[in-house]
Order: C-alpha cells, then sequence, then structure tokens
C-alpha cells in the first residue's frame, strides 16, 4: 500500500543547495528527529500515581 | 577428621577465592537495589530521558529478527513473503535504533552528560554508536542484491585508502556477513551493556541547576552549602545577597543543603516544585 504512494524502487532525490547534497529521505529522517528533540522538550511527561508501600 | 566450621568456611572463600572477590567488588560497585531500582528521581519523568531506554527496545528488535533471518537464510528473506517481511522488520528497527540514538546523543550533549564522573558512559556511548555505524553498514554489505554489491565496490577504495582493506575486505561477502552477525553485533550488545551498568552505578545525569533569575522569577532562592558555613535557607526574601565568589556547581550533591544542626524554625520553608528538587541516590564522586 506504502509503495503505492512512495514508489521505492525509483531513483532517488536529491536536494542540491550549493556545494550541500543529501538525499530527501536524508533530510527527511533529520527533519524527524529534530522534531522528535524538540517534542521531546516540550511534550509534558504522563503522570502516574506513585505507588508508595 | 572434622570440617572446619562454616563461618570458618565463608570468610576464607570471600577473602581468598578469586570468585569471591569479584563478588565482592561487583556488589560493592552495583548493589541491587542500584542495579535494578523500582524508583528514579523526579526529573526523570521528562520523555528526554525516554530515548536510551528506545534505543535498547529497537536494538532487541533488530538482534531478534536477525536471529530469524539467519535461521531461515538468504533465499527465504529474498523470496518468501514472510522472509521479506522480516527483512524489512530488520531494516526498520535498525532505522529506528539509529535515530533514537542520535536523539538520545543530542540530548545528553545538550545536558552535557559527561558531568559527575559520568565520563566512561559519555565515552561508552559514543564507542556504541561507533561500532553501530560498522554494524549496519556491514548490514548493507551482507543483503546479496545489486545494491549491497554497489555499495561494496563504491567503499572498497574508501577503506583502502585508510590501510584497512589489507584484512578487511568490502568485497569479500562471507567476511562481511560474519562480522555482521557475529562479530559487531556482540561488540554492540557488550559496549551498551557496559553503558547500562554504568548509568545504574553513576545514575542518570540531573539538569542543569536553575540560575538565581530563574529561582528569582519563580519566588525561590537557592540554599547553597558552603564549607564551614552554616547552610543558607530557602527563603522567598532573602535578607542578604547570595554569595557569589562560591561557584555553585551543578552537582546535586553541592546545592543539597546537609543536615543543619541549629536551624531556624522561624525560616519560611516554601513547597519547591518537583522540577526543583534534587532528591538524587548518593552519587560517588
Amino acid at each position: 500500500m506504502l509503495a503505492a504512494l512512495v514508489h521505492l524502487g525509483g531513483t532517488g532525490k536529491y536536494i542540491h543547495w550549493g556545494v550541500v547534497q543529501i538525499s530527501l529521505a536524508n533530510l527527511i529522517i533529520i527533519a524527524v528527529m529534530l522534531v522528535m528533540l524538540v517534542a521531546a522538550i516540550v511534550v509534558p511527561f504522563p503522570k502516574h500515581e506513585t505507588r508508595r508501600k | 577428621m572434622s570440617s572446619p566450621p562454616a563461618e570458618t568456611f565463608t570468610v576464607a572463600v570471600e577473602k581468598d577465592n578469586w570468585t569471591g572477590k569479584i563478588r565482592e567488588r561487583a556488589l560493592k560497585a552495583l548493589p541491587p537495589d542500584r542495579l535494578l531500582p523500582d524508583r528514579q528521581p523526579a526529573y526523570v519523568a521528562s520523555w528526554s530521558y525516554v530515548f536510551g531506554a528506545l534505543s535498547i527496545a529497537a536494538f532487541a528488535v533488530v538482534l531478534l529478527s536477525g536471529a530469524v533471518l539467519a535461521v531461515e537464510g538468504p533465499a527465504w528473506w529474498h523470496k518468501s513473503n514472510v522472509g521479506l517481511f522480516v527483512n524489512s522488520i530488520h531494516l526498520w528497527s535498525t532505522e529506528l535504533f539509529f535515530m533514537f540514538m542520535v536523539v538520545h546523543l543530542w540530548v545528553k550533549f545538550l545536558m552535557a552528560a559527561w558531568r559527575g564522573r559520568r565520563k566512561a558512559t559519555w565515552i561508552t556511548g559514543v564507542v556504541a554508536f561507533v561500532i553501530s555505524i560498522g554494524a549496519a553498514f556491514t548490514g548493507y554489505l551482507s543483503q546479496q542484491n545489486f545494491d549491497s554489491e554497489w555499495i561494496g565496490t563504491q567503499a572498497k577504495d574508501g577503506i583502502n585508502s585508510t590501510g584497512a582493506g589489507a584484512f578487511w575486505n568490502v568485497l569479500n561477502f562471507g567476511q562481511m556477513l560474519m562480522w555482521h552477525i557475529v562479530l559487531l553485533p556482540g561488540l554492540v550488545a557488550l559496549v551498551v551493556g557496559l553503558h547500562v551498568l554504568l548509568v545504574r552505578r553513576r545514575g542518570v545525569v540531573p539538569p542543569f541547576a536553575p540560575t538565581e533569575t530563574q529561582l528569582a522569577r519563580a519566588g525561590l532562592t537557592l540554599a547553597v552549602a558552603v564549607p564551614g558555613v552554616a547552610s543558607v535557607p530557602v527563603s522567598q526574601e532573602p535578607a542578604e545577597p547570595l554569595p557569589t565568589s562560591q561557584p555553585v556547581s551543578n552537582e546535586p550533591s553541592a546545592i543539597t543543603p546537609p543536615p543543619d544542626p541549629t536551624p531556624t524554625p522561624e525560616a519560611p520553608q516554601p513547597e519547591l516544585p518537583q522540577a526543583l528538587s534534587w532528591n538524587l541516590p548518593e552519587d560517588e564522586s
């Protein structure tokens, strides 16, 4: 199903920015990691009832 | 001939036997309540502290799916539907392993997680990351398809330029497969295990202590332990400015006031918010 949306067997797409060249897949992964970093700092952690003896 | 009393025998084993000595040292370094703790400091309740455990969880899936691939073999993982599925699990768990590991690295770098005698923890993490890159690279070389052939032929010149090509040949499929499924996973597991034991030994790194400005915004001041001087009580309105000549360390032991033999009962004791409490297990620093 995913293969119908994203053609995984084709030629990779690359972003060119001056001397910088990066594949679109790697750029997306780096962006996702940055989003995870910001979310880990900003999103509040769920609180639990502390179990006490 | 009668046997020695049980008590004498036990002492002799602990003092003279190498297994007893190792056990004694191991228990001293990592007592059971520290090895498998059931409570953590309040500041650990944050998503930023989750990525190390997520990395280990992804690594466990990598090992399990790799074991299944090893049992069935290349024809299975290339041609059958289930084989292709497990092969994809192996790939995507590796992707997640690296993503979680990189975010873990970023978070710990921004926290300067080598503070408080945690240098070895930081270094073992870096070593685990570097070995993992080698493990993933040999995995790409072990796919047995055009992709792995292309990667091998492209990589050989780079590896040869380092001199390592004399004994580490990326075009030697058997050698790369053995490194991928035996040597490198074992090394990663070993270093990650050591990393986790060091985290248990030294404890998770605490956040940076808040600055005086941040505390002032929260209507608080910091109690600073100065050697030889009675601790300054936490109060909302300090009678005099805090000593600035003493550098305030980020270590929790330095900012947790010691027991005061002559406490001032009149001093107001506001309740610290959870994020500002540093009730840590004692560090061995």
